[in-house]
């Protein structure tokens, strides 16, 4: 495997260098055994510098050219996966995937970004930057799980909506704005989990669900980082400080209620270990399925409706100042 | 040596004057250049009377245009509690600040209940001189409040848009917002409640990505700037100038997202005659 680390993780390349260099020299049992250490102690190495990654390296790792994305999972944790086309109006979107697939024995449906990981990939995929027909697609496909009372799977994963003309004059701002308001009432259970960049209109396209989670080192965003540093501070390079300021990692927004729960990543990243990233998803998926298929539609969709609802909390996001009503806090 | 000594002069930077009526006795229009006198503009609802150009007008103009007379306005005192602490260059408790005493509002829009050609109408104004017009938790909360009260008087709803987009210093919860209003918007559409959107000039951003595009009727003023992306960030991407007219209210129209163009002194009976297409019938 190549050696493919960011610069934060410097120390943990050398020793991976060190490994590489001791593989090509004739095996024995010393070596052997040096590559076991040298091995273990970048594992170690590279847990502690998981354990304190600062806002900026989370987006790093979130757009780390070998993370997984939804069709790794799709293969690690469903069957029968049948791939849906197109949106029956223009085209077929290769930057959303959409598709039936068996999850434990039931059978649902599955929703996400594709970013690609070859250059012609990349280029099918659009790099991960969906267009209108991208989210038409998805809603058509969605609907179509709902027709059939099958619950549906969203991964969210894309830098943006892809902001070129062709996204204007077929009406982008229409497509995501249309599967906000049918997401909010379709009536079968929705989990949404952000595998990797949640950028802004282009993520919350597909991302209204009964539960919102996102991957320990996601990141999940109004704006690209670069694009709020070029506006506010107009220098795209302070984007380490609007990245800070921002507060779009897991933790971040755990703790102001925008999601639901935080998915743990494997050792290093889910991008070192696809199998142990998707054994931690599959985890969380199963519990948030049960919780929410217990509840009756009615419940179901009131609590949906609610958690959008209290994005922005009184006296804790908002005040109301006027002297007649009392202070949430009092 | 040059036989000819070319003048040098700089080239005039072509930025866009603001719109804003200022104040002082007289304005020249943008686009015509006619002299005009403000109170002769503000008569004929900020259009001017020559070329048709529509000026940009705060949140009380636009209700003073629409509602036939006194309206009741909610959630006045509503402030955010700058979630996040944000400061970039300045603090946005200071943006916030500046913003209320340049306007005398709390936030970016005015939400208020009233008559619309003798039809009870809630109606949501946005300031663009607040911040642009930016929707944040107090934008999103208020409009929100809007549509459940329009539910529960069983009354249209309509929402004036003019915004650059979600507000950039309340993070992630800005983007929630859009989520907000259109779960509501959800509702009032399972209600079979009325809902009209006016696209005036600009509409950007997550607002046109949520609330803007999803009425029953969607209008635009003349010439708005209307989209998703800004003009600048789909240059960057296409690598070329855009053409002239992109993402403008008749571009719109061409492609099919908007369905009328409606100048701003037809506004008011255009949207009472959809309200009463879409209100159910009284029983005679």
């Amino acid at each position: 495997m190549a050696v493919d680390t960011l610069d934060f993780e410097e120390p943990v390349a050398v020793l991976l260098k060190e490994i590489e260099a001791l593989s090509m020299l004739p095996r024995t049992e010393q070596r052997a055994g040096e590559i076991a250490r040298l091995q273990s102690r970048a594992d170690e190495i590279r847990g502690e510098l998981y354990r304190m990654l600062t806002p900026w390296q989370r987006v790093q790792v979130a757009r780390h050219p070998n993370r997984p994305y939804m069709l790794d999972y799709v293969e690690r944790l469903f069957t029968d996966f049948q791939e849906l086309h197109g949106d029956r109006r223009f085209a077929d979107d290769g930057a959303i995937v959409c598709g039936t697939a068996v999850y434990k024995g039931t059978p649902i449906l599955a929703v996400g970004h594709q970013k690609g990981r070859d250059t012609r990939m990349k280029v099918k995929r659009n790099f991960g930057y969906a267009r209108p027909e991208g989210y038409r697609k998805a809603l058509r496909a969605m609907k179509l799980a709902e027709k059939f009372r099958r619950a549906i799977i969203v991964f969210v994963d894309t830098p943006a909506a892809y902001p070129g003309m062709e996204s204007e004059e077929r009406g982008i701002s229409e497509a995501i704005a249309l599967n906000l308001r049918e997401m909010a009432v379709l009536d079968v259970p929705i989990i949404v989990v952000v595998t990797g960049e949640g950028g802004s209109g282009g993520a919350l396209g597909i991302a209204i669900g009964d539960r919102v989670m996102m991957q320990e080192f996601t990141v999940y965003s109004v704006i690209p980082p670069e694009g709020c540093a070029a506006i506010l501070w107009r220098d795209s390079n302070r984007k380490v400080d609007a990245t800070d300021a921002l507060k779009i990692t897991a933790p971040d927004l755990l703790g102001r209620g925008v999601i639901d729960s935080i998915v743990p990543e494997p050792n290093g990243g889910a991008h070192n270990d696809y199998d142990g990233a998707a054994r931690l998803l599959d985890v969380a998926l199963e519990r948030a399925l049960r919780e929410v298929s217990a509840l009756s539609s009615a419940e179901r969709l009131d609590l949906r409706y609610q958690k959008f609802r209290d994005m922005g909390r009184l006296g804790l996001d908002f005040a109301d100042a006027s002297p007649s009503v009392p202070r949430a806090d009092a | 040596m040059a036989w000819f000594k070319r003048e040098k002069r700089p080239m005039a930077p072509s930025v866009e004057k603001p719109v804003r009526v200022p104040e002082g006795l007289w304005i020249k229009c943008p686009d015509c250049s006619e002299i005009l006198y403000n109170k002769d503009l503000a008569a004929n609802l900020h259009v001017c009377p020559k070329c048709a150009h529509h000026f940009r007008v705060s949140a009380t103009d636009r209700l003073r245009s629409l509602f036939d007379g006194a309206w009741e306005e909610h959630d006045r005192e509503l402030v955010s509690l700058d979630p996040l602490g944000f400061t970039d260059t300045k603090a946005y408790r200071d943006r916030l600040t500046t913003s209320y005493k340049a306007t005398g509002q709390r936030d970016a829009v005015i939400v208020a209940s009233g008559r619309l050609d003798g039809l009870d109408t809630e109606i949501a104004a946005m300031e663009y001189s607040f911040i642009g017009g930016s929707m944040g938790v107090v934008v999103g909360e208020k409009i929100t409040r809007g549509i459940e009260r329009a539910i529960a008087r069983r009354c249209g709803m309509v929402i004036v848009s003019c915004s650059g987009g979600a507000r950039m210093m309340e993070g992630t919860l800005s983007l929630m917002q859009m989520a907000k209003v259109s779960a509501g918007l959800a509702r009032l559409d399972r209600e079979r409640l009325p809902y009209i959107s006016v696209l005036t000039d600009p509409t950007t951003g997550g607002v046109t990505a949520s609330f803007a595009m999803l009425g029953d009727l969607n209008i635009a003023e003349p010439k708005a700037l209307i989209g998703f992306a800004g003009p600048r960030v789909i240059e960057q991407t296409i690598r070329q100038k855009l053409p002239e007219g992109f993402q403008r209210s008749e571009f719109l129209l061409e492609h099919g997202m908007v369905d009328a163009i409606v100048d701003r002194r037809q506004l008011k009976a255009a949207i009472a005659s959809a309200l009463r297409f879409m209100l159910p019938s009284r029983a005679t």
